[in-house]
């Protein structure tokens, strides 16, 4: 029973507590950092890891002196825009790829995921001309269309996986029972996949959410930022970092995320695993 | 009324020819059983009865009515999968009112129909529950009342039992041929099981690389095979087939084969005079390997036992007669032991020969 246990200790519990450090070590600074004063932050005789005159300064000066609430605003509107929209796409897409046998569905799934290994790095600048010309430039409706250029082979890819678990025999059965491909679809196919739709929603959700490249190339007004830009083109002035806002804004950026996580966390590890149980 | 007649059916994938010019008529009301090895296309020539999968050639009528290109839902159908195929976010009286749900039946009426087949399948309880509360057996249960609820024109089964444990598929065996009698509606039923095929088919039709073999009564299946391919899938356990030669000695027929001489009967001599000195397949039947005392040559064969496997009722010998092996049904009070002489008398009225190149009945 001992040794069961030094087993475990170094097999399991190690190695988690590593790496539980390693991803929880920056929320941790980032959250002292948001209470301390400039005075505490730059101050290198103070332990570094503790709060000694905690403060609400920061959190006051981020809501007072920048449009952080505005940003939070937009980027909901992005995210939630841009992940309902290709979520919809998706969905008829993975289902059209996986079910509807036509001549070029594998050669179209394949090039789904193609697309979504060309960097943005890359397509920004062609993107920029079609936004340019569509006359949205600067304004929030770019990135609700150009974040489906990425969230839709993404989804795609995780709801074809999700559709292929579904057994086939169902939807013959609902066809045989009197049910058009559409009627199987959304009362079959949709209901079942549900997990699958959650997670891929989730993850549409947090790469919009946290989305930085497009938003800072296609948005220049300060009222049209989301948060992640809105952060560091507002926050740090010049060479001077204000770390305290920066980080308060950071941490407060991440917790409808976090929240979505766990609201669906249950889901969202059905939806991974694929498991369907019969 | 509904008559199912398949015509010249074929169906390719690509190179790969998985029904070839099938042809068969289900009569209205029959219980037809489609049988065969897995691959032989049976299941693939029931989805083309339901809709599920195109045709490549030929015609279906459903009742002279040429269905090829109807969709499923219009063919008035119902099938049972294999794997039940419930829909798991629907209750059993969801599942079993999906199909009149979708063509618009009165609540009334759908709401005693689907009372009344949960009656007759004895799953009046299990109507709140979802299918993953249900057993194995339940779930079977539930597929064929989902189908029954409909009222269909024929009735399609694609190998329903399979996923149950042995006893249960005996009681759902006897169940569904009662349904049958009790319904008087057309089944197409698709096995791999040749048992399940004997006891449950008006008629059966045994199926082997996308080709008909035979179509017929389960006995006639039994007693007359076509060929030894039907010989040897029809039967527990299997026909024993032996390799030998006809020789004309003494004004009879005989049977040589390594090890022993069997004298061929009179009447089925006649029929097979002109294989004299040619190679055939002798075929007999376990059942019809009796233990005999060792008499006249030419009756019976030497043997010696291997193997025995009492099943109670009765006993199965592995014998070897010189290199041949074969097995022999054997009353339980036999007196045979393992490794003990014997002689064993061919039943001479159901012995089969099979041509050695296309394995066709010479009988």
């Amino acid at each position: 029973m001992r040794e069961k246990f030094t087993e475990r200790l170094i097999k399991f519990y190690l190695p988690l507590c590593v790496f539980l450090f390693v991803l929880l070590f920056p929320f941790y600074w980032m959250f002292i950092t948001a209470f301390k004063s400039d005075m505490e932050l730059y101050n290198l005789k103070l332990n570094p890891f503790l709060i000694h005159q905690p403060t609400l300064r920061n959190v006051i000066m981020l809501f007072k002196e920048t449009l952080f609430n505005q940003w939070m605003l937009n980027t909901f509107f992005v995210s939630i825009l841009a992940t309902l929209l290709s979520l919809g796409a998706s969905l008829l897409a993975a289902y059209a790829i996986q079910r509807l046998r036509f001549r070029t569905s594998g050669t179209i799934g394949i090039s789904i995921f193609f697309s979504y290994l060309v960097p943005p790095t890359i397509l920004f600048i062609p993107l920029a001309t079609i936004i340019f010309e569509l006359k949205i430039w600067d304004s929030l409706w770019s990135l609700v269309l150009v974040y489906p250029t990425f969230l839709i082979p993404f989804c795609t890819w995780l709801l074809m996986g999700y559709f292929k678990s579904i057994p086939k025999e169902m939807e013959e059965c609902a066809m045989i029972d009197g049910a058009s491909r559409f009627r199987v679809f959304w009362q079959i196919v949709v209901p079942l996949a549900l997990p699958g739709i959650l997670s891929a929603g989730i993850f549409a959700f947090t790469l919009s959410w946290n989305e930085f490249l497009y938003a800072l190339t296609f948005i220049s007004t300060t009222t049209q930022k989301t948060v992640p830009v809105g952060l560091i083109t507002e926050l740090v002035r010049g060479d001077v970092y204000h770390w305290g806002p920066l980080m308060t804004g950071a941490l407060l950026a991440s917790v409808p995320v976090a929240l979505v996580y766990s609201f669906f966390v249950e889901h969202y590890v059905a939806g991974m695993t694929g498991a369907l149980k019969e | 009324m509904a008559k199912v007649v398949m015509e010249k059916l074929n169906k390719h994938y690509g190179e790969v020819k998985a029904v070839k010019d099938f042809d068969l008529e289900v009569p209205d009301k029959e219980f037809m059983v489609l049988v065969g090895p897995s691959g032989c296309g049976k299941t693939t020539t029931l989805r083309m009865v339901a809709g599920l999968e195109d045709i490549t050639a030929g015609n279906i009528y459903i009742d002279d009515k040429i269905v090829n290109h109807l969709p499923p839902k219009d063919r008035d159908i119902a099938m049972v999968f294999q794997n039940y195929a419930l829909y798991p976010h629907m209750t059993v009286y969801q599942n079993m009112a999906f199909g009149l749900t979708l063509r618009k039946f009165p609540k009334e009426e759908i709401n005693q129909r689907v009372k009344e087949a949960a009656e007759v399948l004895n799953i009046g309880e299990l109507l709140a529950r979802k299918p993953k509360a249900l057993s194995g057996g339940q779930r079977q249960r539930v597929a064929v009342g989902r189908a029954i609820v409909r009222k269909p024109k024929v009735f399609l089964f694609d190998e329903p039992l399979s996923n149950l444990d042995a006893k249960l598929r005996v009681q759902m065996r006897v169940e569904l041929k009662k349904l049958h009698e009790r319904l008087q509606t057309t089944i197409i039923y698709v096995t791999h099981d040749q048992v399940e095929a004997m006891t449950m088919g008006d008629r059966i039709v045994v199926m082997k690389d996308g080709l008909k073999q035979q179509v017929g009564a389960p006995l006639e299946l039994y007693f007359h095979p076509a060929n030894k391919f039907v010989a040897g899938f029809i039967g527990s356990p299997a026909m024993n087939f032996v390799e030998g030669n006809f020789l004309s000695e003494q004004g009879g027929l005989f049977f040589q084969a390594e090890g022993f001489k069997l004298k061929i009967p009179e009447e089925k001599a006649a029929k097979l005079k002109s294989y004299t000195e040619k190679r055939v397949i002798f075929g007999i039947r376990p059942a019809d390997l009796p233990e005999a005392p060792c008499s006249v040559p030419g009756e019976t064969i030497d043997v010696v036992v291997e193997v025995m496997e009492p099943l109670g009722n009765e006993v199965f010998l592995d014998v070897k007669a010189g290199d041949q092996s074969l097995i022999a049904r054997a009353d339980p009070s036999t007196k045979a032991k393992p490794h003990a002489k014997l002689c064993l008398k061919p039943n001479p009225e159901n012995m089969n020969f099979f041509d050695i190149r296309d394995e066709r009945a010479l009988l």
